[in-house]
Parts: structure tokens; C-alpha cells; sequence
């Protein structure tokens, strides 16, 4: 695929003025790629290098090490179905075979339509609300076969889920994979304190004593 | 008696639009950073140190002790704040990332003028997309109102709060990884010493990293002040903790409890909290801390919500996440499936670790199964002692007369994960050792199919 369109350029140079150095918004970039693209194409990550001036062979060292990043591409829909204990406990294993038999695919895999892939995800943090799953990082609790079902078929009808996730977009859809927050930290140039650069920085003002 | 309910963190959550910054102050919220920017640096410090505020990610260790760490010169100093909780069982720090963003950017705040912190890097796990989304609003926000950034709210205190977010990867959770990561490399943990993050953190400088939930509690005891704060809990662990208690209870939920007195049983049986076990079921086992810590029983319940006696008695108190297994429940199955996590999450720098928890979970997996071998049992505790030498932290057992061994355990490895492993190996081993021969008896019949009928490709 393709390297950062200048508008998403635009926002990565905003990105790194934040940090004091540049490779530290290193993992908020590639998510701007998967953003992007849906995927993190391997000329994104040239792209990134060159960016945030490292080697891209550093680029896919870090990307590599993080299960968000994908470097192929997925389904429009990424179905994460936590089987850590909690959820466990209440049938998680259960469900995610559910899930298999009812898109015809083990976890891991994409469904031949590119609509969804599913994956046994390790804990989410929602256990006391198990079993529970996120679709493109949406949350859904409490969730059986039957409500799997009701999910797949609305999305696959072009509806908002009939159980509700918990953030949707503005148009009440869930977005596709790759895109995480719907706002972006922005800091107005009147109010940026700057960075503390580790080699200059002077200590900090308010802690001189009059 | 239990003691009665304090919302000191979750004092929002009752309200719909508990994350606006509206909401906020309407509600008292940066009330705590205007008093302390008419207080010394110091003197902020020194009402931390106070009211002594346990660290609410794991380890427990004081907050405003773990501030004064910083070797003194040297310039300039971070925080980082750790929103990576991935540790199974628990779920806290996302609620308040999602419910109340400025009472934890207040804390940030709060940390950075008391400690003499230059900028903060406020790092969400990356899967926590509504997290994200709400932090974000809630700093731009915080911005515009003039909180956050260049001279805060008129002072010549200034710092930015930068929102950081992560990829997916339970280590990142250990603070030299966190720094790893926030530096864009792989989240893989340093060794310590020198790393010490207090002297020698991001980009090799000072920097303190706290859990989400010890910053939410610091608008709070500003306000309150220290004495008022340390009416809440026990002397040694004053205020509120936040647990998540999920699995076979009949109200999972996460609540907020007064710290180091009310025990297991009343927050496992109360009903004003979980109820009891579902179904009229027996406890058969419960995790107290997180997957990491080893498990706690019957015999175990009338310990306080209390890292020092939790800690004593055999596990951890760890990240306020209790998970609970009536009798229904395959102790192998559930065994496995915590070791399983590990030997996933691996970062794979210490070979113990690496090869370990791999090992680790093939013999499980293959006792679960039915093809396990009488050995396996003896092999399954020698590796785990390979990555965590000598008596394993466990809770005592009167039946059979088995003492509690302290926690906590020994490691070969640079960090916790790989010991944290071995916490449901020995815990179910030691206490369900039946179980794991039955199934090693029972072996599954094997069935032979020559190669050349294999229709498969």
C-alpha cells in the first residue's frame, strides 16, 4: 500500500513535536498507518522511518513486537474474544467456538467476504462483565452465541449492532479496523509548555524557593 | 462489621457525564490543584508522604517515598503514568481513564509540581479505545481552561501532558518496559539495577511512573488533607482501593472498599457487594491479586484487603483483581489457561522465562488432554523452579499441615512475569494434585492413522 497521505504527515509531524524525541511517537505513527490503511503496509513503515529518522529495519523491530500491529491486512471487522480466566470461567471457550463455527473460520483467520477476523485475545480488562469481546475495540459484555450471531448479522447488513458497543462513531457505526480514538490530542500552541529535553532541560522554575 | 462504603475515586460514576470537564467542576474537580499550587512543592510532598498513598498498580510501594527517589540535580525529571492494565482479572484503571479522565489529569498534575516533574507522558493501553478518546477530550479541554501547559492557571508552574498509547503487550505493564516502549522500542523490561527508573528512566533521566488509580487518588488528599484521608482504611493502608472481582460470584462488579479493612469474605459474600458464590456453588479457590499471584482458599478468607498480611500469607494483593472458582471448576483447565497467558506475553529476553512458561504449558496442555505422564507433575515443578528457585509463595493449608510461604518469590529472570507464571502451577499442584493425577491416569486413547490415508495436505 502506501505511504502516510500529507494529511495524516501533517498529524505525524504533530505528533512527534510532542515528544523530545522523535522515535518515542514511533508506536502512535504506526497506528496512524493501520489507521490508514487498515494494515501497516510495509511503505508506511518506510515512511515512518524516514519521519522519526531511524532505520525502517527499527521501524518493523518495534512494530513487530506489538499484537495490535497488523502487517497484512484483516477483516473490516477485528472480533477479539477474550478467553483469559474471567472470562473463561463463564464460557468464553464456548463462545469462541461458537464464533468459529458461525463465520466458518479458526481464530486467526479472515473470512473469505474480508468482513471479519476473529482472535483469542488474552484479557481486555471488562472481567467482572465476562465473557466478553470487542469488535475493532468496541466492548461488548455478557456476551453468549446468540448475541455473537445478532452482532455478525447486523454488521454484516450494514447496521449498527442491536447491542449496543460502547463507543461507536458519530454515525453510530463502529469504524473500521485501525482507527482507536475519535478525537486527537491537540495542544494549542499558546498554551504548549514544550518539551523537557534530556540533555538541556534547567530545573524546574516553580521549584526555586524566593 | 463492615466497614462502610467511601467513594473517594469512583465519586462520579454515579453521573452520566462524569468525564466532561463540566461535570468536574462542578463537582469539586482541580480543586486539589489549586490548593496545592498555594502550598509549596514540598509541602505537597510531604502530605503525600503522609497520608501514605500505597501504589495501586501491583508492587504497593508509597508514592510520595517512590518521588523522593529522584537523585537530587538532576534535570530534567518525567512522569509516566501507567494505563497499560492488562494484568488478568483486572479492570480499574480503564473506568477511570473512561469515567473521570480529569481527576486523573489533576493527579498528573499534582505529581509534576510536588516532585519537581518537567513533562508527562500519560500512557493508555492500546487496546482502551474509549480511554483514549475520553483522556483526549478531556486534555484538550484541561488545556483550554487553562490546567494544563505553559504557566498553570496563572502560576510558574508549566508542563505538558502528552497522551501516549500503546499496541498490545501485557509486559509493557512492568515499568522499564513501559519506558521501552514510551521510547518506541519493544517493551522489553531493563535490567535493575541501574535502571531504576527513579535515577535512570526515560532517556536515561529521572522519572517517576505511577498506576492511574495512586494519581486519581491525589486531587482527593490535597483536598482533604492527609489526616482526613488516613480516617479511611488502616493505618497502614489508608484510603480506598478499587477491586474487580469477577468469575463465579453472583454480583461480579468492581468496588471501591476502604484499604486494609474489610476482608475477602465480606467482599466476596456481603451482599452490598458480590453476593455470595452463583448458584448456592462452594468456593473452591480464588485469585486475590491478578493472575500473577498465587491462590487463595477457604481458610483464606478473613484476611484484610492488605498487601502486608496478603503478602505474609502467601500471594499478593497485586492489582485489585480477584477472580473466583466455585467447585465446578477444572483446576488443570483453569491452571493451564493462566500459565497459557504468560507463555503468550513472554517478552522472550530471559531464557527461564522464555523457554519456561512455554514448557510450562505444553505439559499442561498435554495433562489436560489426556496424555499426560506420571512424570509430568515432578517436570512441572522443576521448571517452575528453574525460573523461581526454592520454596514457592503459597497459602497454607491446615488440613494437611501446610505452612504459608511468604511471598515474595525468588527469580532467575529480569522481571516478575516468568516467576508470575509458576503462581498457578504450584498453587494448583499443591492443593489439587488429585485432580492432575486422575488426569494423567485417564490417558486418552490414541488413534493411529498411517500416513498414506491422510487425506490431508
Amino acid at each position: 500500500m502506501s505511504r502516510l497521505t500529507p494529511q495524516n504527515e501533517a498529524i505525524a509531524l504533530e505528533i512527534i513535536s510532542r515528544y523530545p524525541r522523535k522515535k518515542s511517537a514511533l508506536i502512535p505513527l504506526l497506528h496512524l498507518a493501520q489507521e490508514q490503511d487498515g494494515y501497516v503496509s510495509d511503505d508506511a513503515m518506510r515512511h515512518l522511518a524516514e519521519l522519526v529518522e531511524v532505520t525502517p529495519a527499527e521501524v518493523i523491530g518495534t512494530c513487530s513486537f506489538y499484537e495490535m500491529f497488523k502487517r497484512e491486512p484483516v477483516g473490516t471487522y477485528l472480533v477479539n474474544i477474550c478467553t483469559n480466566i474471567a472470562c473463561q470461567l463463564l464460557g468464553a471457550e464456548e463462545l469462541l467456538h461458537h464464533a468459529e463455527h458461525a463465520l466458518g473460520i479458526k481464530a486467526g483467520n479472515t473470512t473469505s467476504d474480508g468482513l471479519f477476523t476473529i482472535e483469542d485475545v488474552e484479557c481486555i480488562a471488562a472481567c467482572t462483565e465476562a465473557p466478553c469481546l470487542t469488535v475493532n475495540y468496541r466492548y461488548f459484555y455478557k456476551v453468549d452465541g446468540g448475541d455473537f450471531d445478532a452482532i455478525v448479522e447486523d454488521l454484516r447488513s450494514g447496521r449498527q449492532p442491536t447491542r449496543k458497543a460502547a463507543e461507536t462513531g458519530p454515525d453510530g457505526h463502529i469504524p473500521p479496523h485501525g482507527t482507536l480514538a475519535l478525537q486527537r490530542q491537540h495542544i494549542p500552541a499558546d498554551r504548549v509548555a514544550g518539551n523537557a529535553d534530556p540533555d538541556s532541560a534547567p530545573a524546574p522554575a516553580w521549584l526555586e524557593q524566593p | 462489621m463492615t466497614a462502610p462504603i467511601v467513594q473517594l475515586v469512583s465519586s462520579r460514576f454515579q453521573y452520566p457525564d462524569s468525564f466532561t470537564l463540566a461535570r468536574s467542576e462542578a463537582t469539586g474537580g482541580y480543586q486539589g490543584l489549586r490548593k496545592a499550587l498555594t502550598m509549596t512543592p514540598t509541602a505537597v510532598h510531604d502530605e503525600v508522604k503522609a497520608a501514605t498513598l500505597l501504589g495501586r498498580g501491583g508492587a504497593g510501594f508509597p508514592a510520595g517515598v517512590k518521588w523522593g527517589f529522584t537523585p537530587p540535580g538532576v534535570w530534567p525529571r518525567y512522569l509516566v503514568v501507567n494505563g497499560d492494565e492488562s494484568e488478568p482479572g483486572t479492570y480499574k484503571d480503564r473506568l477511570l481513564m473512561e469515567r473521570d479522565p480529569h481527576q486523573l489529569i489533576e493527579g498528573c498534575l499534582i505529581a509534576c509540581y510536588a516532585a519537581g516533574l518537567s513533562q508527562c507522558f500519560l500512557y493508555i493501553r492500546g487496546e482502551m479505545a474509549l480511554a483514549q478518546t475520553r483522556v483526549a477530550v478531556a486534555l484538550n479541554d484541561a488545556y483550554a481552561a487553562g490546567y494544563v501547559g505553559r504557566n498553570v492557571l496563572g502560576s510558574n508552574f508549566s508542563v505538558d501532558i502528552v497522551l501516549h498509547w500503546g499496541a498490545g503487550a501485557y509486559i509493557v505493564g512492568e515499568e522499564t518496559a513501559l519506558i521501552e516502549s514510551l521510547e518506541g522500542n519493544r517493551g522489553m523490561p531493563r535490567l535493575k539495577p541501574p535502571f531504576f527508573p527513579a535515577a535512570i528512566g526515560l532517556y536515561g533521566k529521572p522519572t517517576i511512573v505511577n498506576n492511574v488509580e495512586t494519581l486519581s487518588n491525589l486531587g482527593g488528599i490535597i483536598v482533604r488533607g492527609s489526616e482526613e484521608y488516613k480516617q479511611y482504611g488502616s493505618e497502614t493502608s489508608p484510603g480506598t482501593r478499587m477491586f474487580a472481582v469477577s468469575g463465579h460470584v453472583r454480583r461480579p462488579g468492581v468496588y471501591e472498599v476502604q484499604h486494609g479493612v474489610t476482608t475477602f469474605r465480606e467482599l466476596l459474600y456481603d451482599d452490598q457487594f458480590c453476593g455470595g458464590i452463583r448458584d448456592g456453588n462452594q468456593l473452591k479457590a480464588f485469585i486475590p491479586g491478578g493472575g500473577s499471584s498465587p491462590w487463595f482458599f477457604e481458610e483464606q478468607l478473613d484476611l484484610p484487603l492488605e498487601a502486608r498480611p496478603v503478602g505474609g500469607a502467601g500471594s499478593m494483593l497485586g492489582s485489585g483483581a480477584i477472580v473466583v472458582m466455585d467447585d465446578t471448576t477444572d483446576a488443570v483447565k483453569a491452571c493451564l489457561r493462566v500459565v497459557r497467558f504468560y507463555a503468550r506475553e513472554s517478552c522472550g529476553k530471559c531464557t527461564p522465562c522464555r523457554e519456561g512458561t512455554s514448557w510450562l504449558e505444553t505439559i499442561l496442555q498435554r495433562i489436560f488432554d489426556g496424555h499426560g505422564r506420571p512424570s509430568d507433575i515432578d517436570m512441572l515443578l522443576d521448571v517452575g523452579d528453574n525460573i523461581s528457585p526454592g520454596p514457592y509463595p503459597a497459602a497454607s493449608w491446615e488440613a494437611e499441615g501446610l505452612a504459608a510461604v511468604p511471598f515474595p518469590p525468588k527469580q532467575t529472570t529480569i522481571c516478575p512475569l516468568g516467576p508470575s507464571a509458576v503462581a498457578p502451577v504450584v498453587s494448583a499442584i499443591r492443593r489439587f494434585r488429585p485432580e492432575f493425577e486422575a488426569k494423567i491416569r485417564r490417558r486418552a486413547i490414541g488413534i493411529p492413522v498411517r500416513v498414506e490415508e491422510s487425506t490431508h495436505v
